[in-house]
């Protein structure tokens, strides 16, 4: 992803800001009025305080707004998101930012399996560490965790970028597609099809784009990083590759 | 789905609190498994008694039943109703002959659960409902274990409920399905093993029974349990001193733990934990899959 595709967070008003008490008002009500929002200007700033792991908390959004939840949140928090810039000061269950679009999602303590799954593009930061299927069947969006990740991560994802700063655990990118890996920890096994590339000055420089819309540039050294990627022999079906799939 | 709830007390202060909270967190979980709940609630024992939990059809008189076996067996048998439950408390040498006695006394008792210090009560309905039938929010103990059951393998049923306690003090409440518990449990049942139900859940507990049987800490049957028991799961299980967890090696079954100064407490999602008082400094992770955790006080 370009940095362009990125939220115009610059845009976006902070003045305006909605209070919202989740003790009080339904998520179900919340997301509504979320969704009521034009998606062509700027819609400013909400607060959404007592989320107690509650599920799908803001998801679904298409506009321009500035969300800070205010603790932890449950399964599928930012869900298909588009343009919403979304901070969960907590904890995040299940697939948070599943399936997003575009936008910013950045989880300030661990998310739990399949953060970012399936998703198009966006970035999604995640400042702790992350469980088993992070990024599985990631089609385009940016992942940057701080800390580690599980097992089987990125399974069959087919575009955009993984860096993980710690270590990830078994089956690294099986059966993967095009995606780019980038760890600076150690990695417990690689899933099938997936290997060692080399680190190119092209993909420090991507790498260095990722970081930097994490906002860790200059904190980290791309140079500690190893890429990863598809060996493409699992493309196309092939008789010899059957104990492989 | 189901939904799983497990709390471990550190700090004696809370104990008097420990059926308040459980009941508290299978609430929550009451959209994870609406068809039938159960708990076990690890409470005061006495010295040389067992007890025992019986389960009766609906308007049992239990007090009855107590003072026959009283009459027959000449020993006081006292006894503790609840709702379609009742514990009766018995000299542990006299057990054997008391329990044949409630055999030919009431032979439409079932035996829930025995134990030292384990009273163990299950039944169809909303689990917050079922909860409150038991009175479990008046309980105390030292640690407790509860589920919420969504049934998708066998029917709904009290026997189908969970917790399943195949031995003495010991049950167990899972989350997932097996796929090899036909196999298991006919090996099971080669070494004399008898089961209740067709439920895979039983037969993961009576599997967890055997390897203690054949002198297997409980954290080495939950690590036997990797090689031999195929599918899904989240295992949560409790003995006399403690708690053990035990996640499937794919982790397909959600699991969180929390942990203060005061408590181990476990919830198949975080909600379950969010009135735990002092939960937002809790240490709150995901149990790693295939690795078994316990807790438990010096026995």
């Amino acid at each position: 992803m370009s940095a362009a595709s990125e939220p115009a967070i610059a845009n976006i008003d902070h003045v305006t800001t909605t209070l919202i008490d989740l003790e009080t008002e339904t998520v179900r009500g919340l997301n509504a009025a979320l969704h009521g929002l034009s998606r062509d200007n700027s819609q400013g700033s909400w607060r959404i305080l007592n989320p107690r792991g509650r599920h799908a908390i803001v998801a679904g959004l298409d506009a321009p707004v500035k969300i800070d939840v205010a603790g932890n949140v449950g399964y599928y928090c930012a869900g298909m998101n588009k343009q919403a810039h979304v901070i969960v000061h907590g904890n995040a269950g299940v697939g948070v930012a599943e399936n997003m679009m575009s936008g910013f999602v950045h989880v300030k303590g661990d998310a739990s399996q399949a953060a970012g799954a399936t998703a198009h593009g966006g970035t999604l930061v995640i400042d702790g560490n992350a469980s088993a299927r992070c990024g599985i069947s990631m089609k385009g969006i940016d992942i940057v965790v701080k800390g580690s990740i599980g097992h089987m991560s990125a399974f069959m994802g087919q575009a955009g970028t993984l860096t993980v700063l710690g270590d990830t655990g078994e089956a690294l990118g099986d059966s993967l597609y095009e995606p780019h890996i980038y760890v600076r920890g150690t990695v417990a096994s690689l899933g099938a099809d997936c290997i060692l590339k080399t680190m190119r000055d092209e993909h420090k420089a991507e790498l260095f784009e990722k970081l930097k819309s994490a906002g860790i540039d200059g904190q980290v050294d791309v140079s500690d990083f190893k890429r990863y990627g598809s060996a493409r022999t699992l493309y196309h079906f092939h008789i010899d590759n059957a104990s492989s799939y | 789905m189901c939904g799983i709830v497990g709390l471990f007390l550190k700090d004696k202060a809370l104990e008097p609190e420990l059926g308040a909270m459980l009941a508290q967190m299978l609430g929550v979980m009451n959209d994870r498994g609406p068809d039938s709940a159960g708990f076990a609630v690890y409470g005061a024992g006495k010295e040389g008694f067992i007890k025992a939990t019986l389960r009766g059809p609906a308007g049992t008189d239990f007090e009855a039943v107590g003072r026959a076996l009283t009459e027959e067996t000449g020993e006081f048998v006292r006894v503790v109703t609840h709702d379609t439950h009742a514990v009766i408390a018995v000299p542990t040498g006299r057990w054997p002959s008391i329990r044949a006695s409630i055999g030919k006394i009431a032979p439409d008792l079932a035996l829930v659960g025995e134990g030292s210090r384990m009273e163990l009560f299950k039944e169809v309905g909303l689990p917050s409902e079922v909860s409150r039938r038991f009175g479990l929010d008046k309980m105390t103990g030292s640690h407790g274990i509860g589920h919420t059951r969504m049934a998708t393998e066998s029917a709904v049923s009290t026997k189908g409920a969970h917790p399943f306690s195949t031995g003495v003090d010991q049950c167990l409440v899972h989350n997932g399905s097996l796929s090899n518990h036909n196999a298991v449990r006919r090996t099971l049942v080669r070494s004399g093993v008898t089961f209740e139900t067709d439920n895979d859940s039983e037969v993961a507990a009576a599997y967890l029974t055997q390897c203690m049987h054949e002198g297997d800490t409980l954290a080495r049957s939950l690590e036997r349990s990797l090689d031999d028991l195929d599918g899904f799961y989240t295992f949560v299980v409790g003995t006399r001193d403690g708690f053990g967890v035990l996640r499937d090696p794919i982790a397909c079954k959600p699991a969180v733990l929390a942990e203060t100064d005061r408590y181990v407490a476990f919830g198949s999602e975080y909600r379950a934990l969010v009135d735990l008082p002092g939960i937002e400094q809790a240490r709150v992770w995901e149990p790693e899959p295939g690795q078994v955790y316990f807790w438990g006080h010096d026995a």
